[in-house]
């Protein structure tokens, strides 16, 4: 078995793990957001990505498809890593600003702008769809057409497919069609509200999470709403 | 349904190039000059590949059409050396001209105007392909000009309203002599004249030049069913192609037209198989 190192943590993987495997198996956090464990790796999204530091050179590549190999030292969140991914995500978030998946993921990776000119599709051909479709629901029915700038997820000549089963398994897992941001607009295309609201009130008070459930406030509960400079909405109806 | 023609087609060409796939879609395209959807869903079928594939891999290549194209097709350069020497004026004028948009056939299937990024002639630019036919330093008023020509000349061949018959010119391949006979008509146009030899005949033998008309005339009379070689009566070598008959799989004879590109005929007495190449 192959043996790895990644941010400093020495693991024996089994040889057809891949990077991001791994770096679940030790629990550390890589957005995969075209990876699901059910289906193949496609490698489109590259959120993923890590840095591979060998024999004094580094280079990015994304884990969801990086077969593990010995003596491989991994960087999951290096500076070039964090700053790759921001673009990254900025650009996808350009693509598709009504995506809540996308706005969330922008808001945790502390995204403050988005530079680039919005294209308000609905799709950022991450091919999660297509893999679904046929590697799930042995459907086959959508898959991608055209190339380069036309580039478009559609079933054959754009008509109702034979093939398709109606089983909704294509958008129940794309990440734009599944769950809407309403918060964007033309004037604002980063939203994240959902996001950056939910602080867990218990790091006010202690120095360390102290969620039961062990959540770090994922659930909400405990949750206080913060306005847009991180205050307390309550205080601030207090003090008002 | 599909027509039984359509699978045998597929079919052999999937025998052919061994279940290929861009393979049998060129060799459809020579056939139909576009990849026609019932073709399409033929190949997903006996190539048990899924229909999604097949319409990806024809959407992917440039070369592939999924509509039926013009007779004729006006190719122009939009490269950045063509740009920046005026083909967007070119291109606008071809499209005023024709009352089409780029990319687009006219109604009566006569033009297609397409668009290129660099014919790697930038250097005599503005390029223009009409036909096959380079035009190098193209002004913006040839266009007119070109298309009313073309026009004319499609104008006298009124032989039916057949929307794949025009006349045309061919050389012999190897030696680029003309092979048209003008003392000869055939259907009121120039014969084009080959020797063949089939058995133990060899003789003249007169094709019309009409794309899509299988009038010939011929110095022995040729039973249906027998291959012959083609010769060029100039040089008098053999005139074989590369291309497979898509109808009965014999190796085609292969003539060059003037202007550029190729026609394949099929050398069986009574098989119909002929593409157009340009
Ligand atoms: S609904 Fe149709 S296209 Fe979508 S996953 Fe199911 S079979 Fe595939
Ligand atoms: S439709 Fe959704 S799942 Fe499919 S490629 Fe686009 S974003 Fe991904
Ligand atoms: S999860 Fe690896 S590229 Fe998208
Ligand atoms: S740009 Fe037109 S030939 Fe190169």
């Amino acid at each position: 078995m192959p043996n790895i190192k990644i941010d400093g943590i020495n693991i024996e993987a089994p040889k057809n793990w891949t990077v991001l495997d791994a770096a679940k198996f030790l629990g550390l956090e890589i957005p995969s957001l075209c990876y699901d464990p059910g289906l193949t790796a496609g490698g489109n999204c590259r959120l993923c990505i890590v840095e591979i530091r060998e024999s004094g050179r580094s280079k990015i590549v994304s884990s969801c498809t990086y077969p593990v190999q010995e003596g491989l030292e991994v960087f999951t969140a290096s500076k070039r890593v964090v700053n790759a991914r921001k673009i990254i995500i900025e650009l996808l978030v350009a693509q598709c600003p009504t995506s809540k998946t996308l706005q969330d993921l922008a808001a945790k990776m502390g995204v403050k702008k988005v530079r680039f000119m919005p294209k308000w599709d609905k799709c950022i051909y991450c091919g999660l769809c297509v893999r679904m479709c046929e590697e799930q629901m042995t459907g086959k029915a959508i898959g991608f057409t055209n190339r380069g700038y036309n580039l478009k997820i559609t079933t054959p000549f754009d008509v109702t497919s034979e093939d398709c089963r109606r089983c909704g398994g294509c958008i129940y897992i794309c990440p734009v069609c599944m769950a809407r941001c309403e918060g964007t607009q033309p004037s604002e295309v980063l939203c994240g509200r959902c996001e950056n609201s939910l602080q867990p009130t218990c790091l006010d008070i202690f120095d360390n999470y102290t969620c039961w459930m062990g959540l770090k406030g994922d659930c909400g509960t405990c949750i206080t709403e913060k306005d847009g400079n991180n205050n307390d909405l309550r205080e601030v109806k207090k003090n008002n | 349904m599909v027509s039984e023609e359509v699978s045998k087609l597929v079919d052999s060409l999937i025998q052919k190039y061994d279940g290929h796939l861009i393979s049998v879609l060129e060799n459809i395209q020579l056939f139909c000059n576009y990849l026609p959807s019932d073709y399409l869903r033929e190949v997903s079928k006996q190539l048990e590949l899924p229909l999604r594939d097949v319409y990806g891999a024809a959407t992917f290549y440039k070369t592939f059409y999924l509509n039926p194209r013009g007779k004729h097709i006006c190719t122009v350069c939009l490269g950045t050396a063509c740009h920046v020497r005026g083909g967007n004026f070119i291109i606008e004028e071809f499209e005023r001209q024709l009352h089409i948009k780029r990319g687009k056939t006219t109604e009566d299937n006569n033009f297609t105007l397409e668009t290129v990024n660099c014919m790697g002639a930038c250097a005599v630019g503005p390029i223009v392909i009409v036909d096959g036919t380079y035009y190098s330093y193209f002004k913006t008023l040839e266009a007119r000009k070109i298309i009313r020509t073309i026009l004319k000349e499609s104008e006298k061949v009124d032989i039916t309203k057949d929307k794949r018959i025009f006349p045309v010119k061919v050389n012999c391949p190897k030696c680029y002599h003309s092979l048209m006979d003008n003392e000869y008509l055939i259907d009121g146009h120039p014969s084009v004249k080959v020797t063949i030899s089939f058995l133990d005949k060899h003789g003249w033998y007169r094709l019309s030049c009409l794309y899509g008309v299988y009038n010939v005339e011929s110095e022995y009379e040729r039973p249906h069913g027998v291959v012959a070689n083609y010769f060029c009566p100039h040089c008098h070598a053999e005139m074989l192609g590369t291309f497979l008959c898509p109808l009965c799989t014999t190796q085609m004879v292969s003539l060059v037209l003037t202007g550029g590109g190729s026609v394949h005929v099929c050398p069986m007495r009574g098989c119909k198989g002929h593409l157009l190449d340009v």
